[in-house]
């Protein structure tokens, strides 16, 4: 099981340590170093590394490493899966993980920690639990618990950990009953030179905010659950009646919380809402190339593409550019060659471009490499996959809540090659 | 306020104020002091002189307080153990309160205090946790029992805390049966024969239905748990399935992988041609894509398992190649996973998108990723034969980009493709040749050549082609410059006529200019071949080539089936059998996949358990030594073996003077480790010994060649017992030719460790002015023997006593003429030394222990009937041996 872990940060520090069985010497931690050393950027430090006796698997978050040591065979996913939930935890308790946060917090973390893991094996990872037992710091409380000489450790037994719905506290109460709910897609893609989509998947999800009173019990249903083949559940959701009907029956936990994540694949024709039409020319023997660069909606349903940016890492050989955006601002890093333009809303009627000229290095031969643009946008109200949600219905509990849902549509990893 | 305040107090007297703060009347005061304490222990500092204090602090009703004093109890215990005792009355208390929190939080943290006093006094509570009325203290109990039998195994056992553990199995509650299970599963990987986990039809039933109810980790427990399981029948295995898949829909990635191990193990059950089969595969293909979708370190381990789940069912997701498409700033350890699925997923139906995909790779940025793209690109032509001309041209396409790198890969790959299909796509050469001169690096330049020679009668200019290669023969490497030797004999034999003086160039340069022992064998037999009988030389070189094969790189068929076995495992990731790890994998059973194969399972004596984490000599190779070791009178077990005299012979008979190499030497029970060939004439030969209590490497390195050799080191490889050199290689003056020069090493054991087959194998580097040569010896394993290593005689037969029965090994001595006390004087001679003697109806019984390096005892019983020269000796050591068929017997040398 997971013996130790270590906080690293960018400049290579371990600021944190948490053993959950005998002391490893933080010796360890030197095998991480030496890959760190190896990879060229600090997104390719490889997630497991065998040393002598242990072996160490890290992830990468807001810039802080968090390496776990075990020392018998344990799934490296369980440990990665624990480490997600350590930040996620950080994150809600703190409301950011940095390093900062951690270090002001310590001894939280440190009490944190130790309830996450017992011996190495997971203990209580869920939120709600969580905060019954060790309360998130605030600034009003800690005021008050220097006044008062209380504590921000919970009295009582996490009573959530042995029912059967763990993930929900019991005696909830709200004056304002209400439960939201977010459907974001997010399209990953790789557009090839000629504009022709190569790949194409969207990777969807349904956060909710549930703030209601008692023991709720909702359904949630579809106007075409076919579209939602490929599905992973939160723990509160029904899975017989999911596979019976195509609805969703929960009782939800309090507060904020993912129900949902689905994946419609390749395999289903994916809507593509922006079309790049690009130049980018260098010719043998002069040290200028052209640069030409035009975005356009398509598909989108008459809804705006919004907070748009293209980023784009230009060839080595290119020394600076000159370039004229329509609208917007560009930047370029002539270190990095890393172009980015910040487009904001995409005018139908008069599409943004940017374009002009590239110098290269003189003498120097055309580079080689075809530089790929990286594009981000975001169009509100609209689910790119077409998924709806035709009603939410409430059960075991007599008030009216109010209800909502809301709509976006994000890139992911949306690659336009030239 | 933020808890950052703990940390700026760094005046000098930071310990004595903590403790008059700890001292305090003031809670308020206490708890802020216990805070500051707890800081400092996380960032390292050293904090355990506070130790009395914080523990007078822990009897409280305040829970936060009483909890960070336990935080700082588990952390110092271990350093205070006298100290801890004070603590134990409080938990014995905090075990009996009414609140479950605190119960649970005593017992919890009682098994993480690792004292051996303490462990005694904890038994009592803990038995009355594993039976509390609430649930959530009885979970963490279970948890406790794996904590203390990690500290205490005996204990354990005898306070028949397993039996206990076993009944939560049956528990009401899902998460004290997940629990249960984590537990015993963790045992039972230090306990590999034991059948802890006893699984029937009647406690799969309660695993599966605990599944459904328990955490996500709890899942995780129970679903590894349940891969172990072989159902009845293909009726079983199938209600198995279909309450598992819905698994494959959890948001947590480990259940998922757990899930799918569960299924792709349980369906070599089912027969092909049911419906259920075919849906189960549909089922499998979306969980395995939407894991790609997630953060780049998970997909990196699914990446791996797919990699294996697409090698034993290809059929899952053949159509999902585009998942496996590569994005640009995906991290590259990601990529190059990805590029090698493609490849795998590569058929007729998708082979043109792949194709395409792949030239897109190529001009990427990364390099490494680029080259593996040009290799993937000739790998998926010689896979898919219908492509392999789509193959070629993109190929050629992309040498036409120029990109030193890519022509040069592109080349190498042709090469293969031209072994695969020959006398199908020669045309392409011209265009190769064409690039000639861009080529730098010695593979693509040996490619090249191996091309041309291969073509010869097709290219025109040939024997220019080489002859320009020729020019610099002396600066290639070794692999080029056999390529280019060959290369040249067999334009000769294509085309006798105008290339005579190439060939004699070649071979002189290749038998008398060069050092490179290959190179100069190499030469002769072509210069021989080539004299005595051109014909038969013509039939040598030129013969037809056996084609190479499909696919290369798959994983062996039964380690693959091994690895579906331990999909969502560490071993999945580096693709090893469990087995291949030193630590880690405790007592690991082979699994195979059930009903693919109709041999019955391996005995339980197959398993491997190697109970420690230290290395363990396997019984085998310890009885060889002690045999070998002194009884038997040092007849030279390995004289030196002639260094292949025939070749020898070969070059004398060539004149090429260089008959000192054939001198021969004795050196007396020194073994040849590096003989003269193979260390471009550096000649090592040597042997172990240990003195007074140092173990000495004790070499002799003759320089054969014929130019002085400097700069002389030597390097180890991570090895079983952490061998590594105590010092420099002392070769302070120059070796000049035919001289020889003898070396003590003195070693110590406290390098890095790894385990080694056999176990006392050991892989050494030395460099010299030369090169750098690599050679593996096996040291005695009586040099580990330390110079304490006699135990009390008290001690000796409680320990006697202790060890298990499975752990002793017995072999008998034969012809081995010294009588007890001889034998007992001459063992001691190497630290074996001889506890007590007993004379039992007329057979001498000679009690003996022997310490090795790493700790470990070994205790052995040696009877030796007077007057019968076979000696019978039983071994036996705490941690169980690595059992060996027959190695035992194999190993015993006769005198």
């Amino acid at each position: 099981m997971i013996h130790s872990l270590f906080l690293i940060n960018a400049s290579g520090d371990i600021f944190l340590e948490k053993h959950w069985k005998s002391v490893v010497s933080r010796s360890v931690c030197d095998y991480f170093f030496e890959a760190q050393e190896r990879a060229s950027e600090p997104e390719n430090v490889p997630p497991v590394i065998p040393t002598p006796h242990h072996y160490l698997i890290s992830v990468l978050r807001h810039r802080i490493y968090f390496v776990a040591v075990i020392q018998s065979e344990v799934p490296p996913l369980f440990v990665i899966e624990f480490l997600h939930r350590v930040v996620d935890t950080f994150q809600d308790y703190f409301g950011v993980c940095t390093e900062a946060a951690i270090k002001d917090n310590v001894v939280v973390v440190y009490e944190l920690l130790e309830e996450m893991l017992d011996n190495g094996f997971p203990l209580a990872t869920e939120s709600n639990i969580l905060k019954e037992l060790i309360k998130p710091p605030t600034i009003l409380r800690t005021m008050v618990n220097t006044i008062t000489g209380s504590t921000n450790v919970g009295e009582q037994l996490p009573t959530g950990q042995l029912s059967v719905v763990p993930w929900r506290r019991t005696g909830v109460k709200y004056t304002n009953n209400e439960a939201y709910f977010d459907v974001v897609e997010e399209i990953d893609a790789i557009i090839d030179k000629s504009g022709s989509t190569i790949t194409a998947e969207i990777q969807g999800v349904i956060d909710a905010c549930v703030k209601l009173t008692g023991m709720p019990d909702l359904t949630l249903s579809f106007m075409n659950p076919r579209l939602l083949d490929d599905v992973s559940f939160h723990p509160c959701v029904r899975f017989k009646r999911w596979e019976a009907e195509r609805i969703l029956s929960f009782i939800p936990p309090d507060g904020n919380f993912r129900l949902l994540s689905y994946h419609v694949s390749s395999q289903n024709l994916v809507a593509i809402p922006v079309y790049v039409k690009h130049n980018i020319t260098f010719r043998e023997g002069s040290s200028q190339g052209r640069f030409d660069l035009t975005l356009g909606p398509k598909q989108t349903m008459g809804k705006a593409v919004e907070s748009v940016l293209v980023s784009s890492q230009l060839p080595r050989g290119v020394l600076n550019v000159n370039l004229n955006p329509s609208q917007g601002t560009y930047t370029f890093d002539p270190v990095t060659k890393l172009l980015s333009w910040d487009v904001g809303k995409i005018n139908p009627q008069k599409l943004p471009s940017l374009k002009g000229s590239m110098s290269l290095q003189a003498g120097a031969s055309k580079p080689d490499e075809n530089p790929t643009f990286n594009i981000q946008f975001k169009i509100q109200q609209m689910a790119i996959s077409g998924l709806k949600v035709n009603r939410l219905d409430m059960y075991g509990e007599k008030y009216k809540p109010f209800k909502g849902i809301k709509y976006m549509t994000k890139a992911g990893k949306f690659q336009v090659r030239t | 306020m933020t808890d950052s305040k703990y940390f700026t107090t760094t005046k000098k007297g930071e310990i004595f104020e903590l403790k008059a703060e700890l001292n305090s009347d003031k809670k308020e005061k206490k708890k802020e002091a216990v805070k500051k304490v707890i800081a400092s222990m996380t960032v390292g500092k050293d904090v355990s002189a506070l130790f009395p204090d914080v523990v007078n602090c822990m009897q409280t009703d305040n829970l936060e307080l009483k909890k960070l004093v336990y935080l700082y109890l588990m952390n110092y215990a271990k350093s205070q153990p006298d100290m801890a005792i004070m603590a134990v009355n409080t938990f014995v208390k905090d075990c009996e309160d009414p609140n479950p929190l605190i119960r649970a939080l005593a017992v919890r943290t009682m098994g993480c205090i690792r004292v051996d006093k303490i462990t005694e006094y904890l038994c009592e509570p803990l038995r009355k946790c594993l039976k509390d009325e609430d649930p959530y203290v009885r979970k963490t109990a279970a948890v406790c029992v794996a904590k203390l039998h990690d500290i205490n195994a005996q204990l354990v056992e005898d306070q028949g805390f397993l039996d206990t553990l076993k009944d939560l199995i049956s528990d009401s509650n899902p998460m004290v049966v997940a629990n249960a299970v984590a537990a015993l599963s963790e045992i039972a990987e230090s306990h590999p024969n034991s059948n802890l986990l006893d699984l029937n039809p009647q406690t799969i039933n309660k695993l599966l239905t605990a599944l459904n109810e328990c955490t996500e980790w709890g899942q995780i427990f129970i679903l590894d748990c349940l891969a172990n399981y072989t159902p009845r029948d293909d009726r079983e295995s199938q209600s198995i399935c279909e309450r598992v898949t819905p698994r494959l829909s959890h948001a947590n990635s480990a259940v998922v992988l757990s899930a799918v191990k569960v299924l792709m193990k349980f369906m070599e059950m089912l027969p092909k041609d049911l419906d259920y089969y075919g849906t189960l595969l549909k089922k499998l293909a979306p969980p395995l894509v939407t894991l790609l979708s997630a953060e780049p370190e998970l997909q990196y381990v699914a990446l791996r398992n797919i990699n294996l789940i697409v090698q034993r069912r290809p059929e899952i997701l053949k159509h999902e190649m585009k998942v496996f498409f590569v994005k640009y700033n995906d991290p590259i350890y990601v990529k190059l996973e990805k590029l090698d699925i493609m490849i795998r997923l590569a058929s007729q139906a998708n082979i043109a998108q792949v194709l395409a995909e792949l030239k897109e790779y190529a001009t990427e940025v990364d390099v490494d990723f680029v080259r593996k793209a040009v290799r993937a690109i000739g790998r998926c032509a010689i896979k898919v034969e219908q492509s392999a001309e789509r193959c070629v041209s993109t190929l050629l396409d992309l040498i036409q980009t120029k990109v030193n790198y890519v022509v040069q890969e592109a080349i190498v790959v042709i090469k293969d493709i031209f072994r695969k299909y020959p006398n199908k796509y020669e045309s392409v050469i011209a265009t190769l040749c064409e690039n000639l001169d861009s080529l730098d690096e010695p593979e693509a330049r040996a490619a090249m050549i191996w091309i041309v020679g291969e073509y010869a009668e097709r290219i025109d200019n040939a024997d220019e082609l080489l002859e320009s290669f020729l020019e610099g023969f002396h600066d290639e490497s070794t692999q080029v410059q056999l390529q280019l030797l060959t290369g040249i004999v067999k334009l000769f034999l294509k085309k006798p006529t105008e290339t005579q003086e190439l060939v004699q160039q070649v071979l002189s340069l290749a038998t008398q200019d060069s050092d490179n022992p290959d190179l100069r064998d190499r030469g002769y037999i072509y210069w021989r071949l080539l004299s005595t009988d051109p014909v038969a030389a013509k039939e040598v070189v030129l013969a037809e080539k056996p084609l190479i094969s499909e696919e290369t790189d798959l994983i062996e068929p039964t380690l693959l089936e091994e690895l579906i076995c331990h999909i969502g495992t560490l071993a999945s990731v580096y693709h090893k059998p469990p087995s291949a790890f030193v630590e880690g994998s405790r007592g690991v059973q082979h699994k195979r996949l059930p009903g693919s194969s109709v041999e019955s399972p391996e005995p339980a004596s197959a398993a491997v358990p190697e109970a420690s984490p230290s290395i363990i000599p396997s019984q085998g190779d310890l009885l060889g030594d002690l045999l070998n070791l002194d009884l038997t009178p040092p007849t030279s077990t390995a004289a030196p073996p002639p260094t292949s005299g025939l070749q020898m012979g070969a070059m004398d008979l060539l004149g090429g003077g260089l008959d000192s190499l054939v001198r021969p030497r004795v050196l007396v029970s020194s073994q040849m480790w590096l003989p003269a060939m193979k260390g471009k004439g550096l000649e090592i030969s040597g042997t172990f010994a240990r003195r007074s209590g140092v173990i000495q490497m004790e070499m002799t390195l003759t320089n054969k060649a014929m130019s002085v050799m400097t700069d002389f080191a030597i390097q180890f490889n991570r090895n079983s017992f952490g061998l590594a050199p105590a010092g420099p290689l002392q070769v302070l003056t120059p070796l000049s030719p035919n001289q020889s020069i003898e070396v003590s090493l003195p070693l110590n054991t406290l390098g890095p460790i790894m385990k080694m087959d056999p176990l006392n194998n050991l892989q050494v580097a030395v460099k010299n002015n030369i090169d750098v040569f690599y050679f593996s010896c096996q040291y005695p394993m009586s040099v580990l023997f330390s110079e304490d290593g006699k135990m009390e005689s008290k001690v000796f037969l409680v320990t006697w006593k202790d060890i298990p029965n499975d752990n002793e090994t017995q072999c008998q001595i034969k012809d081995c003429h010294l009588n007890s006390d001889a034998a007992s004087n001459k063992l001691q001679g190497s630290n074996v030394f001889t506890i007590a003697k007993r004379t039992v109806e007329g057979q001498d019984m000679l009690y003996q222990s022997l310490k090795l390096t790493n700790g470990i005892w070994v205790l052995a019983e040696l009877k030796v009937q007077t007057g019968s020269p076979v000696f019978t000796v039983s071994i036996s050591t705490k941690v169980p041996w690595r059992s060996r068929h027959g190695q035992q017997s194999d190993s015993v040398v006769p005198p």
